[in-house]
């Protein structure tokens, strides 16, 4: 029996059968990318918005290849260094896609592209005022996550590592604090670069998994994210199925009662 | 007529003073692609394209759908 038939996520009122999305960034081409998204078997895709040439159509062959792939567009405001920016950029977002939804980022430094949590929640807080469904990429801090939710947010977007890294969950103790405390839904975002470490968010409760890189740039991006999309469900199953207590002592699984050979003399 | 001078797209541009965003767009090829456009930095719905009149030294984004993570 698979628990996670009817195990669903529930964003902003919504449903969603699969707790996996993906980026459409870095593909080596477009057909690679509608192979990976189908292998994801996911139902919601980030996009960005960039400025382009207007001799390029590509913004409207990448727009038709992601309504035929029939999944919920979740923009992104990448690389917006302000509120304001990042503001702007969601409201044209709204506009061009026709949806609410919005995978808010705002960049506080060029180093580790960690996000700038001040410009993040002012810009969530407006956001949310003019009816935005808000998915912040936010770090792990567990008071800027509470701000977050308490500024509307129904669901957070903390991150595993810092985009591209491949480095996996680097704070375990504040992803499980952020787990223990808040209780809307989590989705671990950015920094994953192996199915097994989506495995371990998913085991330690979280809701989901937004990854992009690590398909995108594997030799085999479709097997990859059909890697990723195993290792989430296994995961999740796990977590309900309820995750045995480690302990430092050792303990025979097999009965003692009867065990051939053994002396009550020690002999 | 007068020019005024604009940056589209972080590049110099000049169009004849009084001419609203929906004939720019117009002349920038941009009519008929799915875009969006912003004007100084100000998001502007493209139900005031035509009520918008470039100004000297306007700023304008236009921006068009890219993969995304």
């Amino acid at each position: 029996m698979n628990a996670s038939h009817d195990d669903t996520l529930e964003l902003y009122g919504e449903t969603f059968a699969s707790r996996f999305l993906l980026g459409t960034a870095l593909y080596a081409s477009p057909t690679v990318m509608q192979a990976a998204i189908r292998a994801a078997d996911c139902e919601m895709v980030t996009l960005g918005l960039r400025r382009q040439n207007p001799a390029s159509g590509d913004g409207d062959a990448f727009w038709q290849i992601l309504r035929d792939s029939g999944c919920r567009l979740l923009p992104n405001t990448a690389g917006c260094r302000s509120a304001r920016e990042a503001i702007t950029l969601a409201e044209m977002s709204r506009e061009l896609f026709d949806t609410p939804w919005i995978k808010l980022e705002v960049v506080g430094d060029d180093y580790n592209l960690q996000p700038d949590p001040f410009g993040l929640l002012e810009a969530t807080r407006e956001l949310i005022d003019q009816g935005f469904k808000v998915l912040p990429y936010c770090t792990d801090d567990l008071v800027l996550c509470q701000r977050l939710r308490d500024a509307g947010c129904q669901a957070l977007m903390p991150w595993g590592s810092p985009i591209g890294t491949g480095l996996g969950l680097m704070n375990r103790y504040a992803l499980q604090t952020l787990r223990q405390r808040l209780d809307v839904p989590l989705i671990i975002d950015a920094g994953l670069g192996a199915p097994s470490q989506a495995a371990e968010a998913m085991e330690m409760g979280f809701d989901g998994v937004l990854l992009n890189t690590a398909v995108a740039r594997a030799h085999r991006p479709s097997l990859m994210a059909e890697a990723f999309a195993d290792a989430i469900r296994a995961g999740r199953n796990a977590h309900l199925a309820g995750l045995m207590q480690q302990r430092q002592t050792a303990s025979p699984s097999t009965p003692t009662i009867g065990q051939p050979f053994w002396h009550r003399d020690g002999g | 007529m007068t020019d005024i001078c604009l940056r589209l797209n972080d590049e110099d541009t000049r169009l004849p003073a009084g001419t609203p965003l929906a004939d720019a767009l117009q002349a920038w090829h941009y009519a008929d692609r799915r875009v969006a456009v912003a004007i100084n930095g100000e998001f502007v719905p493209r139900t005031a394209y035509a009520g918008r009149i470039l100004q000297d030294d306007d700023c304008i984004d236009i921006v068009a759908p890219v993969g995304g993570g």
